[in-house]
């Protein structure tokens, strides 16, 4: 444990060192946020009176999506430099490696989630939901983050440039575009409203959404739990398979 | 007197391309032994299995008196290494890599560990600076220094002065001189014979998957004709040259 706790405070250091990553993970998930609340957030008739509250839950998927591809870009300098194999050789709990990156990403995008529900505040994000609902939502958040970050690090391992270490993201962060995120999913024509209707995000988003609005969950937050915790353990176990390939 | 590292029959190969074909040597205790061979030679895979971070195919090795295989966290215990990429973190300051590798070896008091190693190693006024502004010289100097937090019993440098300036080489050979003259055992990898030749105590060259020859410097030049002994005006090499400008080689 004390060998993650000095791992994860390397990391973070990465994180709060990198301009780049500051702006991508905090400041554009901030800018679409303003962007779709100003600009088109006028001409969508999504049947709600707060847009922003709509809002809401789409711009945090993107912002985790976008965050979790730099722990697949940190993991792979960690690779290329050598300092991976000097952790491998050193007498430490040898998964600490992965999970000072893991327990980075989860920290790092709670921080840049935060920050954006701050800004949503200051636009007009109102919520009623008790603290029980709100643990949910931080509940199911977290455990989203966590999913994609095992995507990530097989990402990670797997690359053979940093470009490729990060681009795994890319169709992440465009899946919220396709489901109930931004718009009601009834006006998309058929197959994109069935492709929009069974893809995790819309699971998501509507359990967010219905949890923050003091809405029944229905079934939706079952389909979103099932899609997180599949793809947490799949990618989980491939993770450590192709991890224990490359340590001898 | 049990030796510090024992190699015998080691195998590796990676797909067909056989690396390794039976690789034997052992390396007494406090003493500098010196693995020389051309680039692909399979130096590197020698300290990778020997670090414990690749498995051999067959034949065994022994670090510190303990089997590679059966008890690779006895072996991570016993051995520090420095790679032949620095393996330093870029992103943070010198001191803060000390620290941080003092604070996985578990030492007391790692900052005064840190500071302590950044005098010796004459990075003091880098410490506070990102290892990412960092000369090659001073990248290597740091990669040595974190190696040596724990006072682990046996070093593995591999290609240690690959890419450093003479000025920057001769640091490191006396680091590593310093290194073995306090009973720190050091197994280093080279492809220049006159780091072999000045370091060692014993050689061992590695050629298309085995150990062709080993042994003491002495012993390797009776292999040879007996020198004959000729008049030869002898020219000083560019690099006595260089450092003699430079004005360091004489307070050396």
């Amino acid at each position: 444990m004390t060998d993650t706790t000095v791992m994860l405070g390397r990391s973070i250091k990465h994180v709060t060192r990198s301009v780049d990553t500051i702006i991508t993970v905090t400041i554009t998930p901030i800018a679409m946020l303003l962007l779709f609340r100003y600009v088109f957030g006028g001409a969508i008739q999504a049947g709600t009176d707060n847009y922003t509250n709509y809002l809401m839950p789409g711009v945090l998927l993107i912002a985790i999506a976008s965050g979790v591809s730099y722990t697949g870009f940190r993991l792979f300098s960690d690779m290329q430099s050598g300092i991976f194999e000097r952790f491998h050789s050193m007498p430490i709990t040898r998964s600490s490696v992965l999970w000072g990156h893991v327990l980075t990403s989860l920290v790092s995008n709670a921080i840049s989630a935060a920050v954006i529900v701050l800004v949503g505040l200051g636009i007009g994000f109102r919520s009623s939901a008790g603290p029980l609902a709100w643990l949910a939502v931080i509940g199911i958040l977290a455990v989203f983050t966590l999913a994609l970050t095992w995507v990530a690090v097989i990402a990670g391992l797997n690359a053979s440039t940093p470009d490729g270490a990060a681009a795994f993201s890319y169709p992440l962060v465009f899946l919220p575009f396709v489901s109930s995120a931004f718009v009601p999913t009834e006006t998309m024509p058929g197959p994109v409203r069935a492709f929009a209707e069974n893809q995790p995000v819309t699971s998501i988003v509507n359990t967010i959404r219905a949890l923050l609005e003091q809405q029944p969950v229905g079934n939706d937050i079952w389909v979103a739990l099932a899609w997180c915790a599949g793809v947490l353990v799949v990618a989980y176990g491939f993770a450590m398979l192709v991890y224990k390939r490359k340590i001898a | 007197m049990e030796n510090a590292i024992e190699v015998k029959g080691l195998l590796k190969s990676y797909g067909k391309l056989e690396v390794l074909k039976g690789v034997d040597f052992s390396v007494g205790r406090g003493s500098i032994f010196a693995l020389l061979g051309s680039n692909g030679a399979g130096k590197t895979t020698v300290v990778r299995i020997l670090s414990t971070l690749l498995k051999p195919d067959g034949g065994t090795a022994t670090v510190n008196g303990f089997e590679v295989q059966a008890e690779p966290a006895k072996v991570r215990g016993s051995i520090s290494l420095t790679g032949q990429f620095a393996a330093v973190d870029e992103v943070l300051t010198g001191r803060e890599n000390l620290i941080l590798v003092g604070k996985l070896r578990r030492v007391g008091h790692p900052g005064q560990v840190a500071d302590d190693l950044l005098t010796r190693f004459g990075l003091t006024d880098a410490g506070g600076r990102r290892v990412g502004t960092y000369s090659g010289g001073m990248r290597r100097r740091l990669d040595i220094a974190m190696s040596l937090i724990g006072n682990p019993p046996v070093i593995f440098l591999d290609e240690p002065t690959t890419g450093l300036d003479p000025e920057a080489r001769l640091e490191v050979w006396k680091e590593i001189q310093e290194l073995a003259g306090g009973g720190t055992t050091v197994l280093l990898t080279t492809q220049y014979l006159e780091e072999a030749e000045k370091l060692a105590d014993r050689i061992a060259i590695l050629h298309q998957g085995t150990i062709i020859v080993s042994g003491t410097l002495a012993e390797l030049r009776a292999m040879l004709p007996p020198a004959q002994v000729e008049y030869v005006e002898r020219q000083p090499t560019l690099e006595e040259i260089f450092l003699a400008i430079i004005g360091n080689g004489a307070q050396r």
